[in-house]
């Protein structure tokens, strides 16, 4: 957990004083992840580098695990922090493996423990020990040492990291790539993270949490969907852009959205007892499967008027499938890339999983819109 | 391609043949001959004045030079080096004329003035080098919580290796092809039979003196980058 209070911080420059911290209050929680977001010179960096002190604060106070971090010395403080930034910083001199090493080294860990933790470590971002480990940072690309920044911060397990635009250097494809592999690791590692970034995509992507700054102030503190579906003023409204609804999709997946009851037929039945399956959902179509259960067609109620026979002859191809676990954005784009406006969902098999409407769909966004904004703000705020 | 390389290796043939018979003609291998056991001392009186000025000199100008760059420093580190630019324009046989005023004749001054003419690249390389270690790896480090000592010793410095060590090189290759004006104030070394064989005429004494000052200097400066080469680790090397 860290928490901020009343964390001040004034720069006193010739040409007068320059508040680049205003009395800002925030918590984010044991083992979430918190997006410090705003335009350049908001503030939020200076927000972070005072909690490692790397810019001392003016005024207020720091808590981490409900600790005053003002009792520990500078460098006790920073060694059981993970510290990330955007230029990565690796030390040329030093190979990986000894670059991972630093903080455990430090900490007079054996060489022995931490050599086996930088292995470790090394794999779990899906580098291979044997061949990385000897290796010079400027051996790698780009993203493999964006990689080695991130598990370097980890190597000595610090229950609380910083992150300063650590993805920003990296082109747009990579960066979604580690975004994801650093989600699925936070997942299990659980630390309690501040993170800066500029990106509002990026944000909401990555952060349980967001503080927009601006002028060294919090102007709101609440998840990505309460920030783009209640900005609290035209400030965030404007920074989160015109296009903040669509943003939202990306905050659900099919699966939380899809109808699972919608009424399934196979090839084999016969189209009465098709006809009979959709009169009792009161549904305008039923969905084709196969022997595997994998969505292959459709049929509409339309069609089954005066036919006979079986589904198979009716049948329609479908248009696209997607998977339950895609999000909406990338659902919602398949239904505008084929013009239609329903989509069968598949599971990792390729299974019938259930039905997505576009009405689902918006039905969806409606209703975090309808329930009112309730306390997930500023919790310093008055 | 074979065809240049035969003509390369003839033309290399006669290259060496003729200076063989000029050599001979000269009266050189005579002349070397005859100075042998000159030759002998001069070059270890040499090589003494090189090897313990230069050395002083990397003793005293890379500390000066990390003093120079800590941020405590800052104001007055470019006033400094300003000083020691406008010192590095003093030509050396003035710097050594200098310091014979001041120590007299004899070792002293010479091991002085040659340890003035070579501290300045390795002040001027090792604050340069300093200066451009990237701010970024300082903030890594200090994050990281290592104290300025270890962000000294382990960050900025082997960062800064490279440049450190080409100024030794240049201050070393400076300090022996300035060491046989040594002779003129009384420090030895193989300025000795320069210079009197410049007095008497003498070519093959001369040649007996500046032969092996042209050695000593190549042979150094193939040291110095060999160990560049070498010594500075492969991730901070761009020879590597």
């Amino acid at each position: 957990m860290i928490r901020l209070e009343d964390l001040t911080k004034i720069f006193r420059t010739p040409s007068g004083d320059i508040v680049a911290a205003d009395r800002v209050n925030m918590e984010v929680p044991e083992g979430e992840i918190c997006i410090l977001l705003g335009p350049s010179g908001c503030g939020k960096t200076t927000a972070l580098k005072m909690i490692n002190r790397l810019i001392p604060p003016t005024s207020g106070k720091i808590f981490i695990g409900g600790k005053d971090t003002s009792q520990l010395n500078d460098i006790e403080l920073r060694r059981n922090i993970g510290y990330v930034i955007q230029q990565i910083g690796l030390f040329p001199n030093m190979t990986i493996e000894e670059n991972i090493c630093v903080v455990p080294r430090l900490l007079q860990w054996d060489i022995k423990r931490a050599r086996t933790r930088a292995a470790e470590l090394l794999d779990l971002v899906g580098l291979d020990a044997r061949q990385y480990l000897k290796r010079y940072p400027k051996e790698l690309s780009g993203g493999q040492q964006q990689r080695v920044g991130v598990i370097r911060a980890l190597a000595a397990d610090p229950p609380v990291m910083l992150m300063d635009e650590p993805f920003g250097a990296i082109d747009p494809i990579n960066r979604e790539i580690i975004q994801d592999e650093f989600l699925k690791m936070q997942s299990e590692l659980k630390k309690t993270i501040m993170f800066v970034s500029h990106d509002i995509d990026e944000a909401v992507k990555m952060g349980d949490k967001i503080a927009i700054f601006r002028a060294g102030k919090i102007e709101q503190y609440a998840s990505p969907d309460q920030i783009l579906a209640h900005p609290e003023n035209a400030f965030v409204a404007d920074f989160v852009g015109t296009d903040r609804t669509l943003k939202r999709l990306r905050l659900l997946t099919a699966e939380e959205v899809a109808d699972r009851n919608a009424p399934i037929t196979s090839r084999s039945t016969k189209v009465d007892d098709a006809r009979q399956v959709l009169a009792a959902s009161k549904a305008r179509f039923a969905v084709v499967i196969d022997g595997e259960n994998r969505p292959v067609g459709f049929i509409t109620a339309d069609e089954m008027r005066g036919a006979s026979g079986t589904v198979r002859e009716l049948a329609n191809r479908l248009p696209a499938t997607v998977p339950i676990r895609a999000d909406l954005r990338a659902v919602v784009s398949e239904m505008f890339a084929h013009d239609t406006m329903w989509l069968a969902c598949t599971d990792d098999n390729g299974r019938y999983a259930g039905v997505i409407s576009q009405p689902d769909v918006t039905t969806a966004l409606r209703a975090t819109y309808a329930s009112a904004p309730d306390a997930a703000h500023d919790p310093g705020a008055p | 391609m074979t065809q240049s390389l035969g003509l390369g290796r003839i033309a290399s043939f006669f290259l060496v043949f003729a200076l063989g018979i000029w050599v001979s003609a000269s009266g050189l291998t005579e002349s070397i001959a005859m100075y042998w056991d000159d030759i002998v001392y001069l070059t270890k009186q040499h090589l003494v004045l090189v090897c313990s000025s230069g050395f002083a000199a990397i003793l005293i100008g890379v500390p000066v030079g990390v003093l120079l760059s800590r941020p405590s420093m800052e104001k007055y580190a470019e006033t400094i080096m300003q000083v020691f630019n406008v010192g590095t324009t003093i030509p050396t046989l003035a710097v050594i004329a200098l310091s014979m005023t001041i120590l007299g004749i004899g070792f002293p001054p010479a091991f002085f003035g040659l340890f003035v003419a070579s501290l300045l690249p390795i002040v001027r390389n090792t604050y340069a080098g300093l200066l451009t270690v990237p701010a970024h790896l300082k903030e890594a480090a200090t994050g990281m919580g290592m104290t300025r000592q270890q962000i000294l010793w382990r960050v900025e410095l082997p960062n800064a290796l490279y440049v450190i060590f080409s100024g030794i090189r240049t201050a070393l290759a400076i300090n022996v092809g300035t060491t046989p004006l040594a002779f003129l104030i009384g420090g030895g070394g193989l300025g000795e039979l320069i210079f009197t064989g410049i007095d008497l005429m003498d070519t093959g004494m001369l040649l007996a003196g500046a032969i092996p000052t042209a050695a000593l200097a190549v042979a150094v400066d193939f040291l110095m980058g060999q160990a560049q080469l070498r010594l500075i680790p492969k991730g901070v090397n761009p020879l590597r």
